[in-house]
Formats: structure tokens, C-alpha cells, sequence
């Protein structure tokens, strides 16, 4: 099957579950996060743990070993998932185990455990309810926390029937959950060896915290004589202390609970007496405690990633889910197409590169589409978009060169980075904005033939169902060539930033724009600036992007130095400036453009505040509208701005509140995703079109949120600034001409 | 503590409709037996909380089970080291009197704490749990409300663990 099928096949069976729990998981977090008076203060910490864990890593391993062994266990240093098999085999085989009992433990699925102790004969029983019901699905998790997620109740249901056929009909999940409480209770306290995974350990006094709710880790480490815990190298932290921050954060970051059921704080072997549950006559204080306790600490490629300055990061993660839930296209298709081996989500492409390879992180890696909502949502603050685009990158590096005489001209990459044709194409938009604006209107009637629109598929993986960007044959920087300034003792000076689809497509936002800023007082220039090298970046092309910010940076700099600050009507450029630069070019150039740059109601919003006149802008006519913020600029905390300035000229604003339009630049062109992207899209047009909302019209500040929304709406969506623009008659849902 | 810990300790349990009683030494065992569904069994709370009152030798609950009693209890009573008034968070520690197996393999759990012991926040909770952690070496559960599962279609309390919890705060040590 294609990529298409595959996704659209998931969204079918599996994406209605996966959409209302992950959403749901999404909501609980805004909530549950918002009680916590110092959320920030927590995650900077939870961060300078992980940090400082990591670089000292060998030294806190030593430590651990040490405190293990004083206290009676045994740890093992497992170099790769063949080592570690090996040892909890010969574990298990000494024992004499018939059965193994695991409560939830995503390394050990990484490792393959089970398969590896099944192969010896051995009973493995998973107790986590949702890993069960896998087991018996015989199907993979779809999610990190919650494995069964795109599993509904009347499946669980059917299964049980068919497996088990119980006397009495299971129909509510109260009916399920007791039922596989019976069915795994008595097989529990039946068990000779319980392997459990650790949230963390700490090297001071060999403590372990575990994170659950059902009560199954605990039952797993109580009803059995030998404990092993197999936790990756990454999970060392140095005391109990630094537990904290992770306790008060997990929960609320991953399903929205403040804190899950239970943690257990365990320094095993524990105390808990290892009793015969058929014993009729012994009391509980009167069995004895000698049990046997392995740690398996796994590498498996972590120590590599710890050496890697991109990938490092990925081990600071501590596996949550906040990164998959407040995943827009995670909530529309689920670990099952988003994630590798073991692995689902954002953070998957690190861990899945680092630990499987470039290939197992190259099928997914594409449905991140850098929209940056995971990044607040990141109890460690990991750049997870950074991480795609790096994995990217290094993907594109591995690929095979594209057939050159199909792209000769069309999508020049001067830096040769091996990336795949298509990837070249939307990383060169700017070539080919300027090809199209150039030879307009031709170049847009010769686009939409229907020849044409076949060979973009064909050739490029553009999906026919969009609509193409119309060019405009003159673009904005010339427009605003052609005339003069009208503004004496300005207020302000100020340089606009004419970013790509702006001066060649929707150049009535930057018109608008002008004459705002004018009204406010601001003397304003359009200067030919290249582009901010946001498409490339976008596609994983990391050399061509860093050539762009390199550029802008030449050319701004300047009327920075000339005291003028720079306005930016694209919030994913304003993104590059004021973030992703940091990644690409020198410290100093950075911090001049992001200390400069403004978005433009993020400006218009600074300059009413300094005390500009609000009745030079247009007038209200319509007081109700509907507001979509782009979701990098939701992450930069700049919504709020544009909500502020609207209300300021008395509009009621009802604002969207999904995570992303799903266009997310080209991602929604192509055709391996436009149904992906679609899906994504209908939440927000869903929202748009609630009865409160259905009558008014709406602004949005994103060019890919413009067009999803101009493609599923049938009212045309504008840009804020483009209501504010005094010569225009100020009725929204009419451009200006 | 202060009287608001205690109070802020019930509204955090109320949103896991964990029920609280107030009581005080001369009372608590019958408080427990009276919260108590039979067949309940316990661990000697008396050696927990190193106070003879808190005995429960007098009441219907069979302190130090065998295991076939303990499987047939629908009730099992401990005590918890510390609750944690923001959260509603319980701190049972693991003792050689098998305290974690009377207070999971039942149906209710009761639960036992004194008001003296109650922090407000989860970080004086932790700081205190890890050095008496570092120091001897054990381990303790940080117990917020009934087990539960929402992998069944629909969040269900009582997963593997109690599908009931029911605190017992001594306001008076």
C-alpha cells in the first residue's frame, strides 16, 4: 500500500479513538497544568536535572551500581538488546520460572523481551490492562502511555467474547476492567518473576519511582521472589530529591492527571514479605523477604546519542506523551503510522535514530510538520521539531540523488544535499515564487491545467485536490516601490519584511500592513529581502536554510543598525527569526534579528500601548469574529496580541483552540498527506463553524492556515492586519482591491 | 499542622470521592473498625505508629493475616507515613509486616494518617520521603485515591489495586 492508503486505512479504523483520547489527554494537561502556580519554575528544573544527569552519566551509572549492590541486587550493564535478553533469560532460567509477569515497560518493547523469554518456553503475562489486551490482539502499542489507545470498548468487547467466551456478556468497560482483574489476578500471585520497567532511578540510594495507576507494578513487584527492572541508562538521576519535578509533572503532561495513582518509591529488593497466597496458616510477618533483584540498564545506542549534539537531548525525555497528544496529526492517525519500532510521537524520531537507525526514523519522521506545539508542552523543554528537522536533514544526506534532469532550474540546491526531488521542490518555493510571480498570470493558468496538475503529482507529489497559489504579477516589494511615504515625525521606523508569499501571493496583507503602520505613525520601507529559508528548513534541509538566515541577516541588518524595527506578517518567518536562527546562524546575528523582530499585531499591539492613535485604523462593522492563530506563534505567546488589538477596536473574538490548521506549509500539498492534513484541517473547521460561530467571519495570521481554511470554508479568511487597513471599507470578508 | 492542610488534604481526595474521617487517638480504632467492611484485615497500626491507641487487637479486624485471610478480606487497614494535603497523596511504606500486600490485594483500602503528619506541597513530601529513603534503604508508595484505568474505553477505578480508598486522620498526633 502507499503512504496515502496506509494513513487514510489508520484514520478509518483507528483515528476515532485515537482522536478522542489524545484530545481528550491534550485537554486534561491545559487543565491540569494550569493549577500549578510554578509549571515553569518546575520544568526548568525537571530540565537542569536531566541535563546535568546526562553529562554526568558514567560517573551517576557507577554510583547506582554501587548503591544496588549494597543493598543486595545485582545490576547489569546491558550493551544492546541481545545483551540484555540474554542476562533476563538466564535470570528468569535460574529461577526455574514458569511464568514472568510484567507491569508496562516501553524498553522492554524495545528490547523484545517477551519474544525472546516466550522462545525459552516461559509464560509471559503483561498486566498493564491495555498491554493485555495487545497481547492478546497480538497487535503493537499505538501510544507510549496509553497502548491500546486506538482500541474502543466494543473492540476490547468483541475480543474478550471471542478469546475468553464468559458466562455473562462484557459490555461497559467497569464489566471489561473486572473482568481482566479476575482473569490477571489469579494468574499474578501465580508467578515466580516480575519484570518492571523504572520512570527513574537514583544513583545516591538505588531508589527506582514507577509510575501507574493500575496497581498492576505494584502487585508484579509484591506477588513474586524475584524483581527484575529494566530501565534504560538515561533514567539515572542523582537522589530521590530530584524525583520531584517529575512526579508533579508526568501526569499532568502526559494523560492531564496531576499525579498518577500511584508512585512507588522502591529501593529493592523490597521489604514485602514473599508469601504463598494459598498459605492458610502463616501469618504475613512471618514469611520471610528474600527476594532477588536484577537492574538491567540498557544502552542499545543511548551512549552514542549522548555523544551526538543533536540527538542528546532526546534522552532527556521521560516519555510522558505530551509531545504525541498535542500532535495534530497524532490525533488524527496514532503511534501506529506516527512512530517507529517502539516509539510514537514527536520525540520518536529521536529515539528511533538513535536506536533502530535513520531508516526506521525516515518512515514517519515526515509527519512532523515543525509546528512547534509539542515544545511548550515538553515537560523538559526538548526542541522536538529541531529534532525532526536534524533527522531530516541527516535522511536527505543518506538518500539516493533525484533524477537531475527533472529539476534543473526548478528546484536549484546550490548546497547538494542529496534531498528527494519533492523535498527540493517546497524547500526551493522561493525560485519558484519568483519563476511564477515573473511570468503571471501564464505561469498560474499554465499550473492549473489539468496536464500540468498531473505531472505536479506525478513528478512532485502535489496533490491535485489543492488549489495552487495564484502569483501576482507585481509583487509587493514593487508596489511599494511605485510609491511614496506618506509619514512626517514618525513615531516609529520600521522595516517590513516582504516574506514570500506575501510579496508574490497574497500581497493585499502586505498593502494593508503598510497602511497600518502608517496610520500608526511609522515610517516604513519594503526593501527586497531573501527569503527566510522557513521551506527548506521545513524539508530538513539544513545547509540551504542556514545559507537564507545567513542572507536575511546581510540584508536587515542594516536598517536594524539604522535604528528601524523589523515587522513580520508570516508568523512562521517571525518563528525563524526569533527561534530556529538560533540553530543556524552566529549568536550575535541571532539575538540582533530576534531583539529587532516583531509580528505585526505583536507591533501594531506595542505601538497602540505606546500611545499610537487607534481611530487612524478602520472602523469596526461587523463587532463578531473568529480567530485562528498559526501555531508557532501560539508557542511564541503571541496570540494573545492580535486577540488584544482586535478588542481594543471592539471586535468579540472567538478564537480556535486546536493545536494546528494541519496545512503546515507544503505539507498539506503533498499528495502522501493531503488527506492527513484535511482530517487535521476539519477540527479547526469544525470549531469555525459551531453555531456561535458559524456567522462570523474570520482572520487567521498563517498563510498555510489562510489557505486551509479558504479551502475549507466557504467564507474567505483574511489577516487581522487587513482589518485594521484605514482605506479599505473595513468589512471583513471582502478583500480590498 | 495547620487546621488548612487538613482541610486542603480533604478537598484533594474529594475529587477522587475518597471520603475522609476525622478522629482522634482514644477513637481511632473504632472509627477504623466502624469504616471498616468486613472481612477486613490490617497490620498492627499500633507498631506503625509506635502508640499503643492505635491497637486494633479489640476491634474485628484481624491484624497479621495469613494470606488466604488476606485474599478473602474485602478491607484492608494501614497507615500511611505522611499525606500531602495538595494532592490528597498518601505515603505507605513497604514493611516486612507486608503493609503493601494488605493495603493492594483488597477491595478498600483504609488508610490511617495523623494530622502531625500531613505537608501541604508534594516537595516537603519528597524531600522528607528521600532522605528517610536514603537513610534506610526501603521503599514507600505515594498513593493518590483508588487504582484506576482508563484503558478499557472509560476511566474505571478499581484497576488491579482498591477500587475504594477511606482516609482516618488522628487530629490529635
Amino acid at each position: 500500500m502507499s503512504r496515502a492508503d496506509d494513513i487514510r486505512d489508520l484514520m478509518r479504523t483507528e483515528g476515532a479513538a485515537i482522536a478522542e483520547n489524545t484530545q481528550g489527554f491534550n485537554e486534561g494537561r491545559y487543565a491540569s497544568v494550569a493549577d500549578l502556580a510554578d509549571y515553569e519554575e518546575l520544568k526548568s528544573e525537571a530540565r537542569a536535572i536531566k541535563e546535568d544527569a546526562i553529562e554526568r552519566l558514567p560517573e551517576l551509572v557507577d554510583q547506582l551500581e554501587t548503591a544496588v549492590t549494597e543493598n543486595g541486587g545485582t545490576v547489569y550493564l546491558a550493551e544492546d538488546a541481545a545483551d540484555a535478553n540474554e542476562y533476563i533469560r538466564s535470570v528468569v532460567a535460574e529461577r526455574d520460572a514458569d511464568r514472568v509477569v510484567k507491569s508496562k515497560s516501553m524498553t522492554t518493547e524495545e528490547l523484545e523481551v517477551n519474544e525472546a523469554l516466550e522462545a525459552d518456553g516461559v509464560d509471559v503475562l503483561e498486566t498493564d490492562l491495555g498491554e493485555w489486551v495487545l497481547q492478546l490482539a497480538e497487535e503493537a502499542p499505538s501510544h507510549i502511555v496509553a497502548p491500546a489507545i486506538h482500541k474502543s470498548r466494543e473492540s476490547i468487547a468483541d475480543l474478550f467474547e471471542e478469546l475468553f467466551d464468559p458466562e455473562e456478556p462484557l459490555e461497559t468497560a467497569e464489566e471489561l476492567t473486572r473482568f481482566a482483574r479476575a482473569e490477571l489476578g489469579e494468574r499474578i500471585v501465580d508467578s515466580e518473576v516480575g519484570i518492571t520497567g523504572a520512570n527513574f532511578l537514583a544513583a545516591e540510594s538505588g531508589t527506582m519511582a514507577l509510575v501507574t495507576s493500575e496497581g498492576n507494578a505494584r502487585k508484579t513487584v509484591a506477588a513474586t521472589d524475584t524483581h527484575v527492572a529494566v530501565a534504560g541508562v538515561e533514567k539515572v538521576v542523582p537522589s530521590v530529591a530530584d524525583f520531584q519535578p517529575f512526579v508533579e509533572l508526568i501526569g499532568r503532561s502526559g494523560t492531564g492527571q496531576d499525579i498518577t495513582s500511584y508512585v512507588s518509591l522502591l529501593t529493592p529488593p523490597v521489604e514485602t514479605p514473599v508469601v504463598d497466597f494459598a498459605d492458610d496458616e502463616t501469618p504475613l510477618s512471618e514469611f520471610e523477604h528474600d527476594r532477588d533483584f536484577h537492574l538491567v540498564l540498557v544502552d542499545n545506542g543511548r551512549m552514542a546519542m549522548r555523544d551526538d549534539d543533536q540527538l542528546r537531548e532526546t534522552l532527556y525525555c521521560i516519555r510522558c506523551s505530551a509531545c504525541a497528544n498535542s500532535c495534530a496529526n497524532f490525533q488524527s492517525v496514532g503511534g501506529h503510522a506516527f512512530g517507529g519500532e517502539t516509539y510514537s510521537g514527536g520525540i520518536a524520531t529521536g529515539w528511533e535514530a538513535g536506536i533502530e537507525g535513520l531508516d526506521t526514523a525516515a518512515e514517519f519522521n515526515d509527519l512532523c510538520t515543525g509546528c512547534t506545539r509539542c515544545v511548550d508542552a515538553c515537560p523538559v523543554g526538548i526542541d522536538i521539531p529541531w529534532i525532526n528537522t536534524v533527522v531530516r536533514d541527516r535522511i536527505n544526506r543518506e538518500g539516493e540523488r533525484p533524477a537531475d534532469w527533472l529539476v534543473d532550474g526548478l528546484t536549484p540546491d546550490e548546497e547538494d544535499e542529496g534531498a528527494p526531488l519533492q523535498k527540493r521542490f517546497f524547500g526551493n518555493f522561493a525560485t519558484v515564487a519568483r519563476l511564477g510571480s515573473a511570468t503571471a498570470p501564464v505561469s498560474n493558468w499554465l499550473a492549473d491545467t489539468q496536464t500540468a496538475r498531473w505531472l505536479l503529482d506525478w513528478v512532485l507529489g502535489v496533490d491535485p485536490r489543492r488549489d495552487l497559489p495564484q502569483f501576482q504579477r507585481e509583487t509587493f516589494v514593487e508596489w511599494f516601490a511605485d510609491r511614496e511615504s506618506t509619514v512626517e515625525n514618525p513615531r516609529r521606523r520600521a522595516v517590513v519584511y516582504p516574506d514570500l508569499y506575501t510579496d508574490h501571493v497574497q500581497v493585499d496583507r502586505g498593502r494593508a500592513t503598510v497602511e497600518v503602520l502608517e496610520a500608526l505613525g511609522v515610517d516604513v520601507v519594503v526593501p527586497s529581502v531573501p527569503s527566510s529559508g522557513r521551506a527548506p528548513f521545513s524539508q530538513g534541509m539544513v545547509t540551504t536554510a542556514t545559507d537564507h538566515a545567513e542572507r536575511v541577516h546581510e540584508t536587515l541588518e542594516p536598517y536594524i543598525r539604522d535604528g528601524r524595527d523589523v515587522v513580520v506578517i508570516e508568523p512562521s518567518d517571525h518563528a525563524m527569526f526569533v527561534s530556529e536562527y538560533e540553530k543556524l546562524v552566529d549568536e550575535s546575528s541571532f539575538e540582533t534579528l530576534a531583539e529587532h523582530s516583531y509580528e505585526v499585531m505583536e507591533y501594531v499591539y506595542g505601538l497602540l500601548e505606546g500611545g499610537a492613535d487607534e481611530g487612524a485604523l478602520a472602523g469596526v462593522d461587523t463587532g463578531e469574529i473568529a480567530y485562528h492563530a498559526h501555531c508557532q506563534q501560539r508557542t511564541l505567546g503571541l496570540e494573545a496580541h492580535t486577540v488584544a488589538v482586535l478588542e481594543r477596536l471592539g471586535y468579540d473574538v472567538a478564537v480556535s483552540d486546536v493545536e494546528c490548521c494541519g496545512m503546515a506549509g507544503s505539507f498539506g500539498y503533498k499528495s502522501d498527506y493531503y488527506e492527513l492534513s484535511v482530517d487535521v484541517g476539519e477540527r479547526l473547521a469544525d470549531q469555525l463553524e459551531t453555531e456561535d460561530v458559524a456567522e462570523r467571519p474570520v482572520v487567521a495570521s498563517g498563510t498555510s492556515c489562510l489557505e486551509q481554511i479558504d479551502a475549507l470554508l466557504e467564507r474567505k479568511p483574511r489577516h487581522p492586519v487587513e482589518l485594521l487597513a484605514p482605506d479599505t471599507d473595513g468589512e471583513p470578508g471582502e478583500r480590498p482591491q | 499542622m495547620p487546621t488548612d492542610t487538613l482541610a486542603t488534604f480533604e478537598s484533594s481526595l474529594a475529587e477522587y470521592d475518597v471520603p475522609v474521617t476525622r478522629t482522634d487517638r482514644a477513637a481511632v480504632a473504632t472509627t477504623v473498625a466502624e469504616v471498616a467492611d468486613p472481612p477486613a484485615v490490617g497490620v498492627a497500626l499500633d507498631e506503625t505508629f509506635g502508640d499503643d491507641a492505635f491497637s486494633l487487637t479489640d476491634t474485628d479486624v484481624t491484624v497479621d493475616p495469613t494470606p488466604a485471610e488476606l485474599q478473602a478480606a474485602l478491607t484492608g487497614v494501614t497507615g500511611a507515613r505522611l499525606g500531602v494535603g495538595d494532592y490528597g497523596t498518601v505515603a505507605l511504606d513497604q514493611t516486612e509486616r507486608g503493609s503493601e500486600l494488605v493495603s493492594l490485594f483488597v477491595d478498600t483500602h483504609v488508610v490511617v494518617v495523623r494530622e502531625a503528619d500531613l505537608v501541604a506541597e508534594m516537595e516537603t513530601a519528597i524531600e522528607s520521603l528521600g532522605d528517610a529513603v536514603e537513610e534506610s534503604r526501603g521503599s514507600t508508595i505515594l498513593a493518590t485515591g483508588p487504582s484506576a484505568t482508563a484503558d478499557m474505553g472509560a476511566l474505571v477505578r478499581g484497576a488491579h489495586g482498591p477500587k475504594d480508598v477511606h482516609v482516618v486522620v488522628t487530629e490529635d498526633g
